[in-house]
């Protein structure tokens, strides 16, 4: 190396200290995403929403929580907001905690504001792991049809997963020989169709082995069928069927929510995979499921992260219409949409009751739109240079 | 030749459009040995890039279609193999540089994180190890202070650093064969000369071949030892560089050369070849080159020409020029 005449190394000095200050990725977007105070405020709001919700499923649960949302005092029923508790007619152990009902009482003398603190985290957490789900769900399935999007599935893949399918649908539904029996064909088949792959391409293919669709097709008319059912009441025909419970509600969400993720991610592979650097990548020899994830992912990766924070409000209503109409956490768990629900009867003697949550659904919802817009205002670098 | 490090026989890769065939290589023949640089030249939509990408089979396939011939890479014909064994020969066996250093690194990743990628795809190795050989690459190939230089994102690069960078992780694995398609074509004029040196010194160092692909016979006469001159996805020429360049027998390679600007015909127009590279799909009938060529003769429409032998390993493809 020493003889050799290298123009740069010999100025190495002069290049030493390079000139501009240099910023990472995450410090820059700060910089942008500082600028717009609607989004600042949404995140404020959602930071102090989690340490409320966090701290409330520590404070309401256990055996002698310290707030009970669970206590029933008949004899201070309906009380309004900052309402002291008659200390005479109650026995110690249901005098609140803070010494007052700072958001009054419901019908059955329960104390609204643990109730709320309970509600908090089950909102919290639909709200993350339904959409949680939906992306992963989503990021998968946009990018197989982005990526191998072009390639065919053949009538005898088809066929396989039909058996494969029926076989299971049997088993779950009566545990019946004939489901055995299908699975064991569809394995048989599976086996047979990995074993003899074709070393030589015949130019005239049977006709089990003509092409049926691309994978593209499949993934993207499946978007489109789910998209044509109004979410909504798929969600209380599914909720309908499955027992009721706070993971059901998350996974129903969750899984009824993923088509526009997919679109998106999709939209970015079809652009990214024609860039030179998945090129590079494969002539690294890495692997195709190394480039989707590790390599393409992060490149589609931000208008997801958008989607998905407008996603979680969209998840939060979703869970308040649903235990609205009764359909959602099953009741002695209090969520914010059933104290709207069961608030409701006594709008006009106890306003609280519908106002409270309510208002807590609103906040919360508009401060994870504000602050998913301004993330997307910082991500996108068209909107970037107009500030 | 049976001592070649690459060996393409033959090779045809059609392009199929809904009713076109596009025949964008078209039969070529090429050797590289141990050791030796050689260039592919001609003009854009000669079939270049496809012929390397081809090595690699890079090629998407559908539209594409390896329609003939044989790669052979160390006695192993590479269009045989299994995609996963295909996987452990990029990269690690034959490495390729690419076009653009601005749109062949991925934007979200440092540059450490990319060359080190280049490594662990094919060797296990330790995350300290790992670090060391990155910035001993970076080293090599004149990036100054490695060490900080590995938290750089592409953007924080300059066009030249980035194709060392891509240099860098083509070296990764100390490959026997670099394939580099136009490594200096998106690259003002002292930094090409910066990284036509740095693949000269790299040549030099380890024992590796480079097949080079250019349209710059300026580039060629400075680094290859042999060169290949392709027109319309046939090889029209070739031979050792002195050899071509100073006695060029096909005139598409007499015309290539006498467009060169030059400091004897100084305030003269510029030469150059009337009409463009024929589409792929439309090609003329006998020697592709007959439309655009001065001394075409009546056979030339008709027949397709073969190689010509002119001693010393030099051939073309020119009936007409045999003298």
């Amino acid at each position: 190396m020493s003889d050799v005449h290298y123009p740069i190394q010999n100025s190495r000095d002069a290049l030493e200290s390079p000139a501009a200050p240099k910023r990472s990725r995450m410090q820059e977007l700060w910089q942008l995403f500082k600028q717009n105070r609607l989004a600042i405020l949404g995140l404020i709001i959602f930071v102090l929403f989690f340490i409320t919700a966090l701290s409330g499923v520590i404070l309401t649960s256990g055996q002698e929580p310290v707030f009970n949302p669970a206590m029933v005092r008949l004899q201070e029923k309906l009380l309004p907001p900052f309402s002291r508790p008659s200390l005479h007619t109650l026995r110690p152990a249901e005098v609140p905690t803070l010494g007052i009902y700072l958001f009054g009482t419901d019908d059955l003398g329960r104390d609204v504001f643990a109730r709320m603190l309970q509600g908090a985290w089950v909102s919290l957490t639909v709200g993350f792991v339904a959409v949680g789900i939906s992306v992963l769900v989503g990021i998968f399935m946009g990018g197989i049809a982005g990526y191998f999007g072009q390639d065919h599935l053949c009538w005898d893949h088809i066929l396989i997963v039909l058996i494969l399918s029926t076989g299971a649908v049997l088993l779950a539904v009566s545990s019946s020989y004939w489901g055995t029996a299908c699975l064991g064909i569809g394995l048989a088949c599976l086996l047979l169709r990995l074993s003899k792959t074709p070393k030589k391409r015949r130019r005239r293919p049977g006709m089990l082995h003509r092409k049926a669709l691309s994978i593209d097709t499949l993934i993207m008319r499946a978007v489109d069928i789910m998209l044509c059912f109004p979410s909504f009441f798929l969600i209380l025909t599914v909720v309908a069927l499955v027992p009721a419970s706070m993971y059901n509600i998350m996974i129903v969400i969750g899984l009824t929510s993923w088509m526009g993720t997919t679109r998106f991610v999709r939209a970015e592979f079809l652009s990214l995979r024609e860039l030179d650097f998945v090129t590079a990548a494969k002539a690294l020899g890495v692997g195709n499921f190394r480039i989707i994830f590790r390599h393409m992912m992060p490149n589609a990766v931000a208008p997801v992260l958008v989607s998905s924070t407008i996603g979680i409000a969209t998840a939060i209503l979703t869970e308040a219409g649903l235990s609205f109409l009764g359909f959602g956490v099953p009741p002695p768990h209090a969520t914010w949409g059933n104290i709207l629900s069961d608030g409701k009867r006594f709008i006009f003697d106890a306003p609280w009751l519908t106002f409270i949550p309510g208002i807590a659904i609103l906040i919360v919802v508009l401060c994870f739109n504000l602050f998913g817009e301004g993330l997307r205002d910082a991500l996108n670098p068209k909107l970037r240079e107009r500030g | 030749m049976n001592d070649a490090l690459l060996s393409v026989q033959d090779l045809r890769v059609y392009f199929r459009g809904r009713d076109t065939l596009a025949r964008a290589v078209d039969g070529i023949r090429f050797d590289i040995r141990p050791g030796e640089t050689v260039c592919l030249v001609g003009e854009s939509g000669c079939g270049k890039t496809v012929s390397a990408l081809t090595v690699l089979r890079l090629i998407p396939c559908p539209p594409g279609d390896i329609a003939g011939g044989k790669v052979i890479f160390k006695g192993i014909n590479l269009l045989g193999l299994k995609e996963t064994d295909m996987q452990k020969v990029r990269g690690n066996q034959i490495a390729m540089v690419f076009q653009e250093p601005l749109t062949s690194l991925n934007p979200v990743f440092t540059i450490g994180d990319q060359i080190g990628e280049a490594i662990t795809v094919h060797e296990a190795v330790e995350p300290d190890v790992l670090r060391e050989r990155c910035i001993q690459l970076l080293k090599d190939i004149g990036i100054p202070s490695p060490e900080h230089r590995l938290k750089d994102y592409p953007h924080q690069l300059s066009g030249g650093q980035r194709q060392r960078v891509m240099i860098a992780m083509a070296l990764a694995c100390n490959p026997d064969l670099i394939i580099a398609d136009e490594p200096t074509t998106a690259l003002d004029v002292t930094v090409q000369a910066q990284i036509l040196n740095l693949m000269r010194f790299i040549q030099d160092g380890g024992a590796m071949s480079v097949l080079y692909i250019t349209h710059d016979l300026g580039v060629v006469a400075n680094i290859a030892d042999r060169v290949y001159v392709m027109y319309a996805g046939i090889i029209v020429e070739q031979g050792d560089t002195p050899e071509v360049f100073h006695n060029p027998r096909h005139p598409y390679t007499q015309g290539l050369l006498a467009s060169l600007p030059s400091r004897s015909r100084r305030g003269d127009r510029l030469h150059s070849i009337p009409g463009a590279v024929p589409n792929p799909a439309y090609k003329p009938s006998g020697c592709p080159f007959h439309p655009r060529c001065s001394l075409a003769v009546a056979t030339c429409t008709t027949r397709f020409p073969e190689m010509v032998d002119h001693g010393r390993g030099h051939l073309s493809r020119c009936p007409v020029t045999r003298a």
